[in-house]
C-alpha cells in the first residue's frame, strides 16, 4: 500500500504537478494578455502608439501618459481630490454594508426554516436570471419619486442589495452542519450572535470572494442616470471624460485605464492571498 | 411570502388554524426577519419593484414619451410569427447557451481544481491570470487586432507565414468565421464569478476527507476530484451553474464589440442584442420588454434543468 505523504497532498505524483503548471502556465498566456497588453500600451509614447502593426513592447517606454494624466486631472473644474473621495467613500461603504446585511440575510435564508424562506430564496435566483432593458426606466422612476436623483443615496443604496453576493454567501453557509449552529444555540447565542460569531469565520473563502466582487462593482459605479452634478461624479466617469479627447489622448486612455485598474486589483490581490492562507478547521464541513 | 406552507403539520384541517399556524411559525422566526430585513428593503426598493413594474411592459406600445399603451398578446405574436431576425437571434442565443454555457462551466471547475493542485504562491498568482479578462479594461482591441482582417491581423499573419492561407480571411465580417471567432472570446472572458467561487470552494474542503479517502484505496487525482471534490462543492456547482446561464443566455456584447451593429446578416446577433437594438435604437420599449421577457423564461428552464442534473450533489 502506497504510504500516505501527509506533507502536501495525498494522491498525485510530482510530475503531474508539473504537467498541471505546463497546461495552466500555456492557457495563462492567452488569459493575462489584454492585461499586459494595456500595460504595454500605457507606457508607450504617442508616436509608438500608432505603429501597425502594434508591438508587443515599448521601445522607447515613459512615464508621460501618466504624467499627462495627473496634469489633466490638476486642471478640472471641480478639484480631482473630490472625484477620489466619491470612488473611494461609495465603494467602501457599498462593500462594507453589501457584506454585512448580505451575510445576515444569507444566514437566515440559510439556516433558518421560516415561513417565506423558500419564496425569498426562489426570488434571489429569479432575480440573477431577470434581465431587461426597461428595469432602469423604473429605477429611475423610483428614485425620482424618492427624490433621490443627485443625491448622495443615488450613488450607494441602489448598489447595496445586489442579489449574487448574497447567493454565493447562502451557498457556503449551507454547508456548515446543523449540528454547529445547534451547539451554538444551546449555548445561548441567539441567531444574529450565531452567525457572526460562530458562521462566518467558517466561510472565510466566502465572504473575502463576496468583497472581491463588491468591490469590483462598486468601484466602477458611476450612476449616470442619476447624476447629474459634477460634485457628485464618480472616478470612472471622469476618466472617461480626460480620455474621450479623440486620438491625441489615446495614450491617456491607456494609462487612465491602468490606473483605475489598480484598487480593485490590489483588493483581489489581498483577498484571494488571504483566502489560500485558509486551513479548513478539522471536522467542521459535514 | 405567507403563501408557502410552513413544515409544521397543521392541527387542525381548517383553514383558520392553518393561517394561526403560520403566523405562530413567523413570531417564533422573528430573529429571522429580523436578519434579512435590512437586505430585503433594500432589494425590494431597487431591485423587485422596478422588475415588477416593468413586467406588464412586454404587453404594451411603449415609446418613453407617450404613456404604455394596452396591446395585449400582439408583441409576442410578432415575435414569434413574423420576426426573421429574432429566430436568427434565437438560433444564436441557443448556440451560445449550448456551447459556451457548458464548456465554460466545466472550464471554471476543471481549472480551479486544476489550480487548487498547485502550491499557495502559484494558486494566487494562477487565479489571478485566469481572472484577469474580468479586471482588464479594454480587452476587445486586443481581440480586434488578433482578428482583424487585413494581413496584419495577427492570426492572419501567423497563418499566412505558415503557408496554411493564401489571402487575409475577413473574420470579424465573414458569416463563416465570426461566430467562431465570437464564441472564442466569450469562452475566453467566461471565468468570473462561478469560478471564483470554485476557487474559494475548494479551498474549504477539509482536508482529513483526502487522507480518509487514500486509505479507502483512492490512487490518483481524478478518482479523487470524482468521489471527494465533486460531492463536497455542491453548492458552489449550483452558483457557478446559475452565473454561466445568466452569462451565456445574456451573450450579445462580444458579439458587438467585435463584430459590429448589427453585424453582418445578423451573424452573430443574439435575443439580448435583439432587445438592445428594439430597446436602446429604436425605443419600442414595449417589444423590447417582450423579447427580454421570452429570454427571461428560457433562463428559468436551463435553470430548472441544471438543478435536476446537480441533484446528486445538492440537498435543496
Amino acid at each position: 500500500m502506497k504510504l500516505i505523504r501527509r506533507k502536501k497532498r495525498i494522491s498525485g505524483s510530482l510530475g503531474g504537478d508539473i504537467f498541471i503548471f505546463l497546461v495552466l502556465g500555456f492557457l495563462g498566456i492567452f488569459m493575462i494578455f489584454p492585461f499586459y497588453f494595456s500595460v504595454i500600451q500605457s507606457i508607450k509614447p504617442i508616436n509608438e502608439l500608432f505603429i501597425f502593426p502594434p508591438k508587443l513592447y515599448a521601445m522607447d517606454p515613459t512615464a508621460d501618459n501618466f504624467v499627462e494624466l495627473f496634469r489633466a486631472a490638476g486642471n478640472l473644474w471641480v478639484p480631482f481630490s473630490r472625484y477620489v473621495f466619491n470612488s473611494v467613500s461609495v465603494s467602501v461603504i457599498v462593500t462594507v454594508t453589501h457584506v454585512f446585511i448580505g451575510s445576515s440575510a444569507a444566514y437566515a435564508l440559510a439556516k433558518i426554516k421560516f415561513p417565506g424562506s423558500k419564496f425569498a430564496n426562489s426570488l434571489i435566483v429569479l432575480s440573477l436570471l431577470f434581465t431587461s432593458n426597461v428595469t432602469g426606466i423604473m429605477t429611475y422612476i423610483v428614485m425620482a419619486k424618492m427624490g433621490m436623483i443627485d443625491t448622495y443615496f443615488a450613488l450607494v443604496l441602489p448598489f447595496i442589495a445586489t442579489p449574487m453576493g448574497l447567493f454565493l454567501m447562502r451557498q457556503f453557509m449551507g454547508q456548515i452542519p446543523e449540528s454547529l449552529i445547534e451547539a451554538a444555540r444551546i449555548d445561548g447565542a441567539g441567531h444574529f450572535r450565531t452567525c457572526w460569531q460562530i458562521v462566518m469565520p467558517n466561510v472565510k473563502p466566502a465572504w473575502l470572494t463576496m468583497i472581491i466582487f463588491a468591490f469590483q462593482g462598486a468601484w466602477a459605479i458611476t450612476a449616470q442616470q442619476f447624476i447629474y452634478k459634477e460634485a457628485l461624479k464618480t472616478l470612472p466617469t471622469v476618466v472617461q471624460q480626460i480620455t474621450a479627447a479623440g486620438l491625441a489622448r489615446a495614450g491617456l486612455g491607456f494609462a487612465g485605464g491602468v490606473v483605475m485598474m489598480i484598487p480593485p486589483l490590489v483588493a483581489f490581490l489581498v483577498a484571494q492571498g488571504n483566502i489560500m492562507e485558509t486551513m479548513s478547521h478539522s471536522g467542521i464541513k459535514e | 411570502m405567507s403563501t408557502v406552507k410552513s413544515d409544521a403539520i397543521p392541527t387542525g384541517s381548517v383553514k383558520q388554524s392553518k393561517y394561526k399556524n403560520t403566523l405562530n411559525e413567523m413570531k417564533r422566526n422573528a430573529s429571522a426577519y429580523g436578519m434579512l430585513a435590512p437586505f430585503f428593503f433594500l432589494f425590494a426598493i431597487f431591485t423587485i419593484i422596478p422588475v415588477i413594474m416593468s413586467l406588464p411592459i412586454g404587453f404594451t406600445s411603449f415609446n418613453m414619451v407617450q404613456f404604455p399603451k394596452f396591446v395585449g398578446l400582439s408583441n409576442f405574436y410578432t415575435l414569434i410569427l413574423e420576426d426573421d431576425v429574432f429566430l436568427i437571434a434565437l438560433k444564436n442565443t441557443l448556440t451560445f447557451a449550448v456551447l459556451t454555457g457548458p464548456i465554460s462551466y466545466i472550464a471554471c471547475f476543471v481549472i480551479a481544481w486544476l489550480i487548487n493542485s498547485l502550491g499557495r504562491t502559484l494558486k494566487t498568482i494562477f487565479t489571478f491570470v485566469f481572472y484577469a479578462p474580468s479586471i482588464a479594461s479594454n480587452i476587445f482591441i486586443i481581440w480586434q487586432l488578433m482578428f482583424s482582417g487585413d494581413t496584419y491581423g495577427f492570426v492572419n499573419a501567423w497563418l499566412m507565414q505558415l503557408g496554411i492561407i493564401n489571402s487575409p480571411i475577413q473574420w470579424l465580417t465573414d458569416t463563416k468565421y465570426m461566430m467562431g471567432v465570437v464564441i472564442l472570446v466569450q469562452l475566453w472572458i467566461s471565468l468570473g464569478a462561478g469560478f471564483l467561487a470554485m476557487i474559494a470552494g475548494l479551498q474549504g474542503i477539509d482536508k482529513s476527507q483526502y487522507e480518509a479517502g487514500a486509505i479507502e484505496g483512492i490512487k490518483n487525482r481524478l478518482q479523487e476530484m470524482l468521489y471527494i471534490t465533486l460531492p463536497c462543492m455542491g453548492p458552489q456547482l449550483l452558483f457557478a451553474a446559475v452565473m454561466q446561464i445568466t452569462a451565456s443566455f445574456t451573450a450579445g456584447h462580444v458579439g458587438q464589440m467585435l463584430t459590429g451593429f448589427p453585424s453582418t446578416d445578423y451573424a452573430t446577433h443574439t435575443i439580448n442584442t435583439h432587445a438592445f437594438d428594439y430597446g436602446f435604437i429604436r425605443y419600442e420599449m414595449g417589444y423590447a420588454s417582450a423579447v427580454s421577457f421570452l429570454l427571461f423564461l428560457m433562463m428559468i428552464v436551463a435553470n430548472n434543468l441544471i438543478r435536476r442534473v446537480l441533484s446528486k450533489y445538492i440537498d435543496d
